[in-house]
Protein backbone atom coordinates (compact mmCIF):
# COMPACT_ATOMS: atom_id res chain seq x y z
CA UNK A 1 0.00 0.00 0.00
CA UNK A 2 1.33 3.15 -1.00
CA UNK A 3 0.63 4.49 2.70
CA UNK A 4 3.34 3.09 3.61
CA UNK A 5 5.99 5.05 2.24
CA UNK A 6 4.51 8.38 2.33
CA UNK A 7 6.50 10.67 0.56
CA UNK A 8 6.72 13.51 2.46
CA UNK A 9 9.95 15.06 0.27
CA UNK A 10 7.58 15.32 -2.80
CA UNK A 11 5.71 17.61 -0.93
CA UNK A 12 8.09 19.79 0.26
CA UNK A 13 9.04 19.81 -3.44
CA UNK A 14 6.02 20.71 -4.38
CA UNK A 15 6.09 23.60 -1.67
CA UNK A 16 5.51 26.35 -3.78
CA UNK A 17 2.82 25.18 -5.75
CA UNK A 18 0.52 24.98 -2.57
CA UNK A 19 1.43 27.78 -0.73
CA UNK A 20 0.65 30.03 -4.06
CA UNK A 21 -2.40 27.80 -3.81
CA UNK A 22 -3.36 29.06 -0.11
CA UNK A 23 -2.43 32.35 -0.85
CA UNK A 24 -5.20 32.60 -4.14
CA UNK A 25 -7.71 30.38 -2.18
CA UNK A 26 -7.86 32.69 0.70
CA UNK A 27 -7.81 36.12 -1.77
CA UNK A 28 -10.86 34.20 -3.62
CA UNK A 29 -12.35 33.96 -0.28
CA UNK A 30 -11.85 37.48 0.69
CA UNK A 31 -13.02 38.94 -2.43
CA UNK A 32 -15.87 36.49 -2.43
CA UNK A 33 -17.44 36.87 1.51
CA UNK A 34 -16.71 40.86 1.11
CA UNK A 35 -17.93 41.35 -1.85
CA UNK A 36 -20.78 38.80 -1.41
CA UNK A 37 -21.40 40.74 2.14
CA UNK A 38 -22.27 43.71 0.27
CA UNK A 39 -24.36 43.06 -2.58
CA UNK A 40 -26.33 40.56 -0.13
CA UNK A 41 -27.21 43.20 1.92
CA UNK A 42 -28.13 45.26 -0.62
CA UNK A 43 -30.01 41.85 -2.02
CA UNK A 44 -31.06 41.64 1.49
CA UNK A 45 -33.09 44.56 1.94
CA UNK A 46 -34.37 44.50 -0.93
CA UNK A 47 -36.24 41.32 0.16
CA UNK A 48 -37.83 43.43 2.78
CA UNK A 49 -38.87 45.85 0.10
CA UNK A 50 -42.34 47.29 -0.11
CA UNK A 51 -41.67 48.67 -3.58
CA UNK A 52 -42.33 45.05 -6.16
CA UNK A 53 -39.63 46.33 -8.72
CA UNK A 54 -37.14 45.94 -6.25
CA UNK A 55 -38.95 43.06 -3.88
CA UNK A 56 -38.82 40.73 -6.94
CA UNK A 57 -35.71 40.91 -8.71
CA UNK A 58 -34.17 40.71 -4.97
CA UNK A 59 -36.49 37.36 -4.18
CA UNK A 60 -35.27 35.64 -7.79
CA UNK A 61 -31.60 36.41 -7.37
CA UNK A 62 -31.79 34.46 -4.18
CA UNK A 63 -34.06 32.16 -5.56
CA UNK A 64 -31.29 31.74 -8.76
CA UNK A 65 -28.37 31.14 -6.87
CA UNK A 66 -29.22 29.42 -4.16
CA UNK A 67 -31.47 27.08 -6.40
CA UNK A 68 -28.55 26.18 -8.43
CA UNK A 69 -25.08 24.51 -8.04
CA UNK A 70 -22.32 27.12 -7.55
CA UNK A 71 -20.20 24.30 -9.62
CA UNK A 72 -22.68 24.99 -12.70
CA UNK A 73 -22.58 29.13 -12.16
CA UNK A 74 -18.88 29.11 -12.29
CA UNK A 75 -18.84 27.77 -15.54
CA UNK A 76 -21.44 29.87 -16.76
CA UNK A 77 -20.07 32.77 -15.85
CA UNK A 78 -16.40 31.47 -17.11
CA UNK A 79 -17.19 30.27 -20.56
CA UNK A 80 -20.44 31.87 -20.94
CA UNK A 81 -21.33 35.15 -19.23
CA UNK A 82 -17.60 36.49 -18.95
CA UNK A 83 -16.49 35.91 -23.19
CA UNK A 84 -19.92 36.69 -23.79
CA UNK A 85 -19.73 40.18 -22.37
CA UNK A 86 -16.24 41.17 -23.13
CA UNK A 87 -15.34 38.66 -25.90
CA UNK A 88 -13.01 37.07 -24.05
CA UNK A 89 -11.98 35.48 -20.76
CA UNK A 90 -10.83 37.52 -18.30
CA UNK A 91 -8.77 34.75 -16.80
CA UNK A 92 -9.83 32.38 -13.75
CA UNK A 93 -9.60 35.14 -11.31
CA UNK A 94 -12.34 37.47 -12.03
CA UNK A 95 -14.80 34.65 -13.10
CA UNK A 96 -14.11 32.49 -10.01
CA UNK A 97 -14.02 35.54 -7.76
CA UNK A 98 -17.38 37.31 -9.02
CA UNK A 99 -19.13 33.49 -8.94
CA UNK A 100 -18.07 33.18 -5.47
CA UNK A 101 -19.35 36.66 -4.76
CA UNK A 102 -22.72 35.90 -6.61
CA UNK A 103 -23.14 32.88 -4.89
CA UNK A 104 -22.54 34.02 -1.47
CA UNK A 105 -24.37 37.30 -1.88
CA UNK A 106 -27.12 35.07 -2.58
CA UNK A 107 -27.07 33.41 1.30
CA UNK A 108 -26.00 36.56 2.82
CA UNK A 109 -29.03 38.02 1.72
CA UNK A 110 -31.39 35.47 3.93
CA UNK A 111 -28.72 36.05 6.81
CA UNK A 112 -29.33 39.30 6.65
CA UNK A 113 -32.53 39.74 5.72
CA UNK A 114 -33.52 37.52 8.89
CA UNK A 115 -31.26 39.41 11.65
CA UNK A 116 -33.22 42.87 10.27
CA UNK A 117 -36.68 41.27 10.48
CA UNK A 118 -36.00 39.63 13.83
CA UNK A 119 -35.06 43.67 15.54
CA UNK A 120 -38.45 43.78 17.21
CA UNK A 121 -40.82 46.70 15.43
CA UNK A 122 -40.90 48.87 18.36
CA UNK A 123 -37.53 49.95 17.48
CA UNK A 124 -38.12 51.87 13.99
CA UNK A 125 -41.45 52.72 15.53
CA UNK A 126 -39.38 54.62 18.14
CA UNK A 127 -36.80 56.16 15.46
CA UNK A 128 -39.66 57.01 13.31
CA UNK A 129 -41.62 58.73 15.85
CA UNK A 130 -38.01 60.74 16.38
CA UNK A 131 -38.88 61.99 12.92
CA UNK A 132 -36.06 59.28 11.42
CA UNK A 133 -36.36 58.45 7.74
CA UNK A 134 -36.55 55.01 7.12
CA UNK A 135 -33.07 54.95 6.04
CA UNK A 136 -31.89 56.80 8.94
CA UNK A 137 -33.45 54.87 11.55
CA UNK A 138 -31.73 51.41 9.50
CA UNK A 139 -28.62 52.52 9.38
CA UNK A 140 -28.38 53.99 12.71
CA UNK A 141 -30.56 52.05 14.92
CA UNK A 142 -31.83 48.51 12.96
CA UNK A 143 -28.52 47.70 11.34
CA UNK A 144 -26.24 47.66 14.46
CA UNK A 145 -28.25 45.43 15.98
CA UNK A 146 -29.22 43.62 13.36
CA UNK A 147 -25.68 42.93 13.02
CA UNK A 148 -24.56 41.38 15.87
CA UNK A 149 -27.26 38.34 15.35
CA UNK A 150 -26.14 37.94 11.98
CA UNK A 151 -22.46 37.11 13.42
CA UNK A 152 -22.52 33.18 13.97
CA UNK A 153 -24.47 32.44 10.77
CA UNK A 154 -22.19 35.10 8.84
CA UNK A 155 -19.60 32.93 10.45
CA UNK A 156 -21.08 29.62 9.20
CA UNK A 157 -20.92 31.47 5.86
CA UNK A 158 -17.30 32.56 6.25
CA UNK A 159 -15.92 28.49 6.54
CA UNK A 160 -18.75 27.29 3.95
CA UNK A 161 -17.39 29.91 1.41
CA UNK A 162 -13.29 28.89 2.33
CA UNK A 163 -14.34 25.58 1.19
CA UNK A 164 -16.39 26.10 -1.79
CA UNK A 165 -13.40 28.27 -3.34
CA UNK A 166 -12.16 25.25 -3.99
CA UNK A 167 -14.94 24.69 -6.97
CA UNK A 168 -12.72 27.37 -8.98
CA UNK A 169 -10.41 24.16 -9.80
CA UNK A 170 -12.76 23.17 -12.33
CA UNK A 171 -11.74 26.29 -14.44
CA UNK A 172 -8.01 25.95 -13.88
CA UNK A 173 -7.29 28.61 -11.18
CA UNK A 174 -3.91 28.08 -9.15
CA UNK A 175 -6.13 27.29 -5.80
CA UNK A 176 -5.13 25.16 -3.34
CA UNK A 177 -6.93 22.26 -4.63
CA UNK A 178 -5.58 23.29 -7.98
CA UNK A 179 -2.21 22.73 -6.90
CA UNK A 180 -3.31 18.89 -5.60
CA UNK A 181 -4.55 18.45 -8.25
CA UNK A 182 -1.46 19.40 -10.66
CA UNK A 183 1.23 17.44 -8.10
CA UNK A 184 -1.17 14.16 -8.44
CA UNK A 185 -1.15 14.56 -11.87
CA UNK A 186 2.77 15.19 -12.08
CA UNK A 187 3.50 11.99 -9.84
CA UNK A 188 0.65 9.48 -10.13
CA UNK A 189 0.76 9.77 -6.61
CA UNK A 190 -2.66 10.53 -4.61
CA UNK A 191 -2.46 9.99 -0.77
CA UNK A 192 0.05 13.01 -0.57
CA UNK A 193 -1.56 15.51 -2.67
CA UNK A 194 -5.09 15.41 -1.74
CA UNK A 195 -4.45 14.61 2.12
CA UNK A 196 -1.68 17.38 1.94
CA UNK A 197 -4.79 19.51 0.63
CA UNK A 198 -7.45 18.33 3.09
CA UNK A 199 -5.24 19.12 5.74
CA UNK A 200 -4.19 22.98 4.66
CA UNK A 201 -8.00 23.09 3.95
CA UNK A 202 -8.11 21.84 7.95
CA UNK A 203 -5.71 24.08 8.85
CA UNK A 204 -7.58 27.26 7.45
CA UNK A 205 -11.17 26.37 8.36
CA UNK A 206 -9.33 25.88 12.18
CA UNK A 207 -7.61 29.38 12.10
CA UNK A 208 -11.46 31.12 10.59
CA UNK A 209 -13.11 28.95 13.10
CA UNK A 210 -11.30 30.80 15.81
CA UNK A 211 -11.62 34.36 14.64
CA UNK A 212 -15.17 33.65 14.09
CA UNK A 213 -15.81 32.38 17.52
CA UNK A 214 -13.21 35.62 19.13
CA UNK A 215 -15.56 37.71 16.85
CA UNK A 216 -19.10 36.14 18.47
CA UNK A 217 -17.57 36.36 21.80
CA UNK A 218 -17.09 39.96 21.12
CA UNK A 219 -20.76 40.92 20.02
CA UNK A 220 -22.86 38.08 21.09
CA UNK A 221 -22.94 39.40 24.34
CA UNK A 222 -23.90 42.97 26.54
CA UNK A 223 -24.01 46.39 25.01
CA UNK A 224 -22.20 47.47 27.82
CA UNK A 225 -18.46 47.73 27.64
CA UNK A 226 -17.90 46.25 30.94
CA UNK A 227 -20.27 43.97 31.50
CA UNK A 228 -18.62 42.15 28.09
CA UNK A 229 -17.64 38.47 28.69
CA UNK A 230 -13.70 37.97 28.19
CA UNK A 231 -13.14 35.65 25.81
CA UNK A 232 -10.25 33.23 28.09
CA UNK A 233 -12.36 33.59 31.09
CA UNK A 234 -13.18 31.24 33.45
CA UNK A 235 -16.07 33.51 35.01
CA UNK A 236 -18.41 32.57 32.74
CA UNK B 1 -53.89 71.88 17.72
CA UNK B 2 -54.67 67.95 16.68
CA UNK B 3 -58.10 67.79 14.84
CA UNK B 4 -59.67 64.08 13.92
CA UNK B 5 -62.13 63.44 11.66
CA UNK B 6 -63.85 60.54 10.93
CA UNK B 7 -61.15 58.58 11.48
CA UNK B 8 -61.73 54.74 10.33
CA UNK B 9 -58.68 51.97 10.99
CA UNK B 10 -59.53 48.61 9.93
CA UNK B 11 -57.01 45.34 9.69
CA UNK B 12 -57.97 43.65 7.17
CA UNK B 13 -61.48 42.43 7.89
CA UNK B 14 -61.37 43.84 11.57
CA UNK B 15 -62.59 46.87 12.22
CA UNK B 16 -60.53 48.68 14.99
CA UNK B 17 -61.68 52.67 14.86
CA UNK B 18 -65.19 52.97 13.68
CA UNK B 19 -65.51 56.90 13.19
CA UNK B 20 -63.56 58.86 15.98
CA UNK B 21 -63.87 62.73 15.77
CA UNK B 22 -62.42 64.94 18.35
CA UNK B 23 -60.01 68.25 18.88
CA UNK B 24 -57.26 68.67 20.90
CA UNK B 25 -56.74 72.03 22.20
CA UNK B 26 -53.42 73.43 22.90
CA UNK B 27 -51.89 73.07 26.17
CA UNK B 28 -54.58 70.26 27.10
CA UNK B 29 -54.26 67.33 28.62
CA UNK B 30 -56.49 64.53 27.21
CA UNK B 31 -56.36 61.17 28.91
CA UNK B 32 -57.83 58.08 26.79
CA UNK B 33 -59.48 55.06 28.74
CA UNK B 34 -61.05 51.93 27.73
CA UNK B 35 -61.03 48.25 27.79
CA UNK B 36 -58.54 46.51 26.23
CA UNK B 37 -59.43 46.37 22.26
CA UNK B 38 -61.45 49.09 22.28
CA UNK B 39 -59.27 51.33 19.94
CA UNK B 40 -57.55 53.66 22.29
CA UNK B 41 -53.95 52.60 20.98
CA UNK B 42 -55.01 52.57 17.49
CA UNK B 43 -56.33 56.41 17.89
CA UNK B 44 -52.87 57.50 19.36
CA UNK B 45 -50.62 55.35 16.73
CA UNK B 46 -52.55 57.33 14.07
CA UNK B 47 -51.99 60.52 14.97
CA UNK B 48 -48.69 59.94 13.83
CA UNK B 49 -49.31 57.95 11.16
CA UNK B 50 -47.40 54.48 12.74
CA UNK B 51 -50.59 53.02 11.26
CA UNK B 52 -51.48 53.75 8.01
CA UNK B 53 -55.76 55.75 7.85
CA UNK B 54 -58.35 53.65 6.49
CA UNK B 55 -60.46 56.46 5.89
CA UNK B 56 -60.76 59.80 7.58
CA UNK B 57 -58.12 62.73 8.24
CA UNK B 58 -56.03 63.49 10.65
CA UNK B 59 -55.01 67.26 11.15
CA UNK B 60 -51.71 68.93 13.38
CA UNK B 61 -51.58 72.10 13.52
CA UNK B 62 -53.41 72.45 10.04
CA UNK B 63 -51.73 70.19 8.02
CA UNK B 64 -53.10 67.04 7.03
CA UNK B 65 -50.58 64.06 8.38
CA UNK B 66 -52.28 61.49 5.89
CA UNK B 67 -51.83 63.68 2.53
CA UNK B 68 -49.57 61.94 0.64
CA UNK B 69 -48.08 64.97 -0.40
CA UNK B 70 -47.45 65.95 3.54
CA UNK B 71 -43.83 64.62 4.62
CA UNK B 72 -44.71 62.26 7.46
CA UNK B 73 -41.27 63.10 8.79
CA UNK B 74 -41.34 66.51 9.04
CA UNK B 75 -45.14 65.97 11.58
CA UNK B 76 -42.92 63.27 13.79
CA UNK B 77 -40.49 66.22 14.44
CA UNK B 78 -42.80 68.16 16.23
CA UNK B 79 -44.96 64.53 17.65
CA UNK B 80 -43.01 63.08 20.65
CA UNK B 81 -44.34 59.55 21.78
CA UNK B 82 -43.45 57.16 24.77
CA UNK B 83 -44.05 53.43 24.33
CA UNK B 84 -45.42 50.57 26.51
CA UNK B 85 -42.25 48.85 25.90
CA UNK B 86 -39.79 51.71 26.60
CA UNK B 87 -38.45 51.04 23.03
CA UNK B 88 -35.19 52.39 24.13
CA UNK B 89 -32.38 52.14 21.72
CA UNK B 90 -30.36 49.66 23.54
CA UNK B 91 -26.98 49.64 21.67
CA UNK B 92 -26.42 53.31 22.55
CA UNK B 93 -25.66 54.71 25.57
CA UNK B 94 -28.67 56.88 27.28
CA UNK B 95 -26.95 60.00 26.45
CA UNK B 96 -26.76 59.08 22.72
CA UNK B 97 -30.56 57.44 22.81
CA UNK B 98 -31.34 61.39 23.60
CA UNK B 99 -29.07 63.33 21.22
CA UNK B 100 -29.61 60.99 18.00
CA UNK B 101 -32.77 62.36 16.84
CA UNK B 102 -31.51 66.24 17.27
CA UNK B 103 -28.22 65.69 16.45
CA UNK B 104 -29.93 63.40 13.01
CA UNK B 105 -32.57 64.88 12.28
CA UNK B 106 -32.68 68.86 13.57
CA UNK B 107 -28.96 69.06 12.60
CA UNK B 108 -28.10 70.42 16.42
CA UNK B 109 -24.47 70.07 17.08
CA UNK B 110 -23.26 67.67 19.18
CA UNK B 111 -22.12 70.02 21.73
CA UNK B 112 -25.49 71.66 21.78
CA UNK B 113 -27.26 68.18 21.79
CA UNK B 114 -25.42 66.99 24.83
CA UNK B 115 -26.21 70.07 26.94
CA UNK B 116 -29.95 69.57 25.99
CA UNK B 117 -29.77 65.78 26.95
CA UNK B 118 -28.04 66.29 30.27
CA UNK B 119 -30.55 68.92 30.82
CA UNK B 120 -33.25 66.60 30.14
CA UNK B 121 -32.59 63.67 32.22
CA UNK B 122 -32.17 66.00 35.55
CA UNK B 123 -35.54 66.61 34.60
CA UNK B 124 -36.48 63.60 34.34
CA UNK B 125 -34.39 62.87 37.70
CA UNK B 126 -31.68 60.72 35.95
CA UNK B 127 -28.59 63.32 35.82
CA UNK B 128 -26.52 60.38 36.68
CA UNK B 129 -27.01 58.30 34.44
CA UNK B 130 -26.02 59.79 30.90
CA UNK B 131 -23.42 57.19 30.05
CA UNK B 132 -25.56 54.06 31.68
CA UNK B 133 -26.94 51.78 28.83
CA UNK B 134 -30.37 51.27 28.82
CA UNK B 135 -30.19 47.46 30.08
CA UNK B 136 -28.66 49.08 33.36
CA UNK B 137 -31.70 50.85 33.62
CA UNK B 138 -34.67 50.17 35.90
CA UNK B 139 -38.08 49.64 33.91
CA UNK B 140 -39.07 53.04 35.35
CA UNK B 141 -35.71 54.54 34.67
CA UNK B 142 -36.17 53.43 31.09
CA UNK B 143 -39.56 54.84 30.67
CA UNK B 144 -38.12 58.43 31.85
CA UNK B 145 -35.37 58.32 29.72
CA UNK B 146 -37.53 57.66 26.90
CA UNK B 147 -39.51 60.43 27.86
CA UNK B 148 -36.42 62.27 27.74
CA UNK B 149 -35.29 61.07 24.19
CA UNK B 150 -38.69 62.33 22.81
CA UNK B 151 -38.77 65.72 24.58
CA UNK B 152 -35.51 66.00 23.09
CA UNK B 153 -37.08 66.82 19.85
CA UNK B 154 -38.80 69.85 21.35
CA UNK B 155 -42.04 69.11 20.42
CA UNK B 156 -45.64 70.36 20.94
CA UNK B 157 -47.43 67.47 21.28
CA UNK B 158 -46.78 64.13 23.21
CA UNK B 159 -48.22 61.01 22.74
CA UNK B 160 -48.59 58.38 25.69
CA UNK B 161 -49.03 55.06 24.98
CA UNK B 162 -49.98 52.84 28.40
CA UNK B 163 -46.65 54.25 29.50
CA UNK B 164 -46.70 52.75 32.74
CA UNK B 165 -48.20 49.45 31.78
CA UNK B 166 -45.36 47.13 31.56
CA UNK B 167 -43.93 48.61 35.11
CA UNK B 168 -43.68 47.27 38.32
CA UNK B 169 -45.92 48.99 40.93
CA UNK B 170 -43.56 50.48 42.72
CA UNK B 171 -42.40 52.24 39.75
CA UNK B 172 -45.44 53.82 38.09
CA UNK B 173 -44.98 56.56 40.29
CA UNK B 174 -41.70 57.69 39.29
CA UNK B 175 -42.86 58.05 35.24
CA UNK B 176 -46.59 59.66 36.45
CA UNK B 177 -44.15 62.34 38.30
CA UNK B 178 -42.48 63.16 35.50
CA UNK B 179 -45.29 63.11 33.35
CA UNK B 180 -47.88 65.13 35.75
CA UNK B 181 -44.65 67.84 35.55
CA UNK B 182 -45.16 67.83 31.87
CA UNK B 183 -48.95 68.65 32.08
CA UNK B 184 -47.79 71.18 34.92
CA UNK B 185 -45.39 73.03 32.43
CA UNK B 186 -48.02 73.28 29.72
CA UNK B 187 -47.18 70.60 27.46
CA UNK B 188 -50.05 69.37 24.65
CA UNK B 189 -50.35 65.70 25.90
CA UNK B 190 -53.08 62.78 24.57
CA UNK B 191 -52.08 59.85 27.11
CA UNK B 192 -54.09 56.31 26.70
CA UNK B 193 -53.81 54.80 30.39
CA UNK B 194 -55.13 52.43 32.88
CA UNK B 195 -53.97 54.93 35.71
CA UNK B 196 -57.25 56.58 36.56
CA UNK B 197 -56.06 58.40 39.08
CA UNK B 198 -53.60 60.25 36.84
CA UNK B 199 -56.38 60.40 34.23
CA UNK B 200 -58.49 61.78 36.84
CA UNK B 201 -56.14 64.21 38.64
CA UNK B 202 -54.07 65.64 35.29
CA UNK B 203 -56.62 64.88 32.46
CA UNK B 204 -58.34 68.07 31.47
CA UNK B 205 -60.68 65.84 29.32
CA UNK B 206 -61.37 62.03 29.55
CA UNK B 207 -62.20 60.37 26.52
CA UNK B 208 -63.77 56.84 27.18
CA UNK B 209 -63.77 54.50 24.05
CA UNK B 210 -65.20 50.83 23.74
CA UNK B 211 -65.15 49.34 20.31
CA UNK B 212 -63.94 51.62 18.44
CA UNK B 213 -65.75 54.39 18.76
CA UNK B 214 -65.55 57.68 21.62
CA UNK B 215 -68.68 56.50 23.94
CA UNK B 216 -67.97 59.46 26.65
CA UNK B 217 -66.37 62.30 26.35
CA UNK B 218 -65.62 65.47 29.31
CA UNK B 219 -64.26 66.76 32.56
CA UNK B 220 -62.74 64.14 34.58
CA UNK B 221 -65.29 65.18 37.06
CA UNK B 222 -67.80 64.42 34.18
CA UNK B 223 -66.73 61.15 33.14
CA UNK B 224 -66.04 59.90 36.96
CA UNK B 225 -68.32 61.27 39.14
CA UNK B 226 -71.16 61.38 36.68
CA UNK B 227 -70.86 58.78 33.82
CA UNK B 228 -73.66 58.71 31.70
CA UNK B 229 -73.35 56.17 29.28
CA UNK B 230 -73.78 52.61 30.81
CA UNK B 231 -71.16 51.21 29.07
CA UNK B 232 -68.73 53.63 31.39
CA UNK B 233 -70.33 53.20 34.27
CA UNK B 234 -69.89 49.23 33.74
CA UNK B 235 -66.42 49.99 32.49
CA UNK B 236 -65.58 52.28 35.33
CA UNK B 237 -67.34 49.73 38.25
CA UNK B 238 -65.02 47.51 37.43
CA UNK B 239 -61.18 49.55 37.91
CA UNK B 240 -62.18 51.63 40.15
Amino acid sequence: MDFLDFRLDMIWNYRELFIRGIGITLALTAVGYLGGFVLGLFVGMGKLSKKKWIYYPSKYYVDFFRGTPLLVQILLIHLALIPGIFGHSLGYFVSGALALVLNSAAYNAEIIRAGIQSIEKGQMEAARSLGMTQNVAMKNIILPQAFRRMVPPLGNELIALLKDSSLVTVIAANDLLYAGKVVAGASFRFWEPYLTVAILYLCLTFVFGKIISYVENRFSNSYVPTQRKKMFSSRR
Amino acid sequence: MIKVQGLYKSFGELDVLKGIDYEVKEKEVICVIGPSGSGKSTFLRCINLLEDITAGDVFIDGVKVNDPKTDINEIRKDVGMVFQQFNLFPHMKVLDNITISPRKIRKMNPGEAEKLAHQLLKKVGLGDKANSYPEQLSGGQMQRVAIARALAMQPKVMLFDEPTSALDPEMVKEVLDVMKQLAVEGMTMVVVTHEMGFAREMGDRVLFMDQGIIVEEGTPAQVFNEPKNERTKAFLSKVL
